[in-house]
């Protein structure tokens, strides 16, 4: 079943050539749609464009069958509950000034008249923090801390928890992993799977990592320079059918 | 509560200074209090009989030209001075803040035009404002708060505007948009803490400019009108008495570069616990 289908999105920043253009794909409910490229060719723009936080020019996003692309800010509230985000950089996700505690519940105090959780329960804030804490493997005695006493893995462990605190049913990973080492990568990654599966998530997840996304996704999109090149499922990542930009990011793994 | 204590003793002779700072603000709160509530002696009343004393027991800094007892005006005069400085300095704050933040955060024409208001404000020294206000509206101790407000508030907007500008394209603040928080909600929750450090330190820095500038503008006549007991003002009516009584202008010079220090010493103290980077260093 589709959950999100894109059709010929484009966005041109000022000046300029188009950042994306004419990009066109389908992500299945309870999938890890994974999108691959070198920096530079749009993926976060694209997941800005997805997320309504940018401007589109042209083309449709819709989200189990309603159309987004048209909305306004406020007509769009009711759909944001459903789309959630992680970005790369888990330092500038994170209020500095706030606790980790008061950054967790962002989303649910928001949304918590609205909300079917079939996972979560909300009984009291403090019991909150810690069964989501826990649903990432964290100690919930990090809950008083700042994010700036946490390590790189952690602060990206409490921005997943954020994201996955409301049960949304797509988060867009925008590089969730690219600024951790390789063992707490290994962990993160490991981690997104567990709660994708126990969660009935789904993901677009967006990297250069070619190994990262051979880990966790079901199908892989490439794109260069503002397109998408390829399309294919993950077990057919070394066909010899593929295309030829695909063929060279395997190679310089 | 820990950490903080912990913090504070780490700068052994920052410690004292503050002490010493905070235990004078808790005498100057005291003698203004006394003098609001058990005044010994009429600060207004002219006794040409009595004027010119030195210390007595019945008056313990003697009395002024006009045989008014000098403590007590002393005491009133901080009551203005400080009281005068405090409202012009909230005044200016809730003004700036508030503006500061919706212009970073919402940028566009709003920042645009705000800017050039700015512009307009800060292409003159603030005194030469000051002056040119107070002149215009005729010199009294309101039209000077008033002054004194409208050049000041252009520097909270601005500090606050450059923090929030920088904060406002971080993740944090695209997540709090993607979580459907409006904007004034993310201006309260995430922006608000950013820069209650920064307008904290600038504010009380502030408080002794502009404790020096009420007094200054009372001393050249474009403040505090006698009779009122303000500290410039007093200094000016004691000039002519310089050669025979000179304490007469050294209580409330003292009163306010001992007012001025204190300020100082507690903007130092500020600026450096609301550092944020050097809070990340250790």
């Amino acid at each position: 079943m589709t959950l999100l289908a894109v059709k010929e999105l484009s966005k041109t920043y000022r000046q300029g050539s188009p950042v994306i253009s004419n990009i066109t794909f389908d992500l299945n409910k309870g999938e890890c749609l994974a999108l691959v490229g070198e920096s530079g060719s749009g993926k976060s723009t694209l997941a800005r464009c997805l997320l309504r936080i940018e401007q589109i020019d042209r083309g449709k996003i819709s989200l189990n069958g309603s159309a987004l692309e048209q909305l306004s800010e406020r007509q769009l509230k009711p759909f944001r509950k459903n789309i959630q985000a992680v970005f790369q950089n888990p330092a500038a996700s994170l209020n500095p000034k706030l606790k980790i505690k008061d950054a967790l519940l962002d989303p649910y105090e928001q949304y918590k008249s609205e909300l079917n959780l079939a996972h979560f329960s909300y009984p009291s804030k403090e019991a909150s923090v810690n069964q989501l804490l826990e649903a990432v493997e964290l100690p919930t005695s990090l809950a008083d801390r700042y994010p700036h006493e946490l390590s790189g893995g952690q602060r990206q462990r409490v921005t997943i928890a954020r994201a996955i605190s409301i049960e949304p049913e797509l988060i867009i990973l925008d590089e969730p992993t690219a600024s951790l080492d390789v063992i707490s990568q290994d962990a993160v990654l490991r981690l997104l799977t567990d709660l994708r599966k126990n969660l009935n998530l789904s993901y677009l997840f967006i990297s250069h990592d070619l190994a990262a996304v051979n880990q966790v996704s079901q199908r892989i999109m490439v794109m260069k320079d503002g397109q998408i090149v390829d399309q294919f499922e993950q077990e057919h990542l070394l066909a010899e059918d593929r295309h030829a930009y695909t063929k060279e990011l395997v190679s310089t793994f | 509560m820990n950490r903080f204590a912990g913090r504070l003793l780490k700068n052994r002779k920052q410690t004292i200074q503050v002490g010493i700072a905070l235990i004078f603000v808790v005498m100057i709160f005291i003698g203004i209090f006394y003098a609001f509530f058990i005044l010994k002696h009429d600060p207004y009343l002219t006794n040409l009989s009595g004027r010119l004393q030195s210390m007595s027991l019945q008056h313990p800094l003697g009395t002024d030209h006009l045989g008014r007892d000098v403590f007590t005006r002393l005491l009133l005069g901080g009551q203005q001075t400080i009281g005068y400085s405090l409202l012009a300095l909230v005044t200016a704050v809730s003004i700036g803040v508030p503006l500061g933040i919706i212009a970073g955060y919402k940028g566009g024409i709003v920042d645009r035009l705000f800017m050039r208001i700015a512009d307009g404000f800060l292409a003159f020294p603030d005194t030469i404002v000051a002056i040119v206000l107070v002149g215009l509206l005729g010199p009294s101790i309101s039209n000077l708060i008033l002054a004194i407000i409208l050049v000041k508030w252009v520097n909270y907007a601005r500090l606050v505007r450059s923090t929030v500008l920088s904060e406002a394209q971080k993740e944090y603040i695209l997540i709090a948009r993607i979580n459907g928080l409006s904007a004034g909600k993310i201006m309260k929750k995430h922006l608000f803490p950013h820069i209650v450090g920064h307008v904290l330190v600038l504010a009380s820095l502030d408080l002794g400019k502009i404790i020096l500038l009420i007094s200054a503008f009372s001393y050249i006549g474009l403040g505090a009108q006698p009779p009122m007991p303000e500290w410039g003002a007093m200094l000016n009516d004691s000039r002519a008495y310089f050669q025979s009584m000179p304490e007469l202008m050294f209580y409330p010079g003292l009163a306010i570069v001992s007012v001025v220090l204190i300020t100082n010493m507690l903007g130092d103290y500020f600026r450096d616990r609301f550092d944020v980077k050097k809070e990340v260093n250790q």
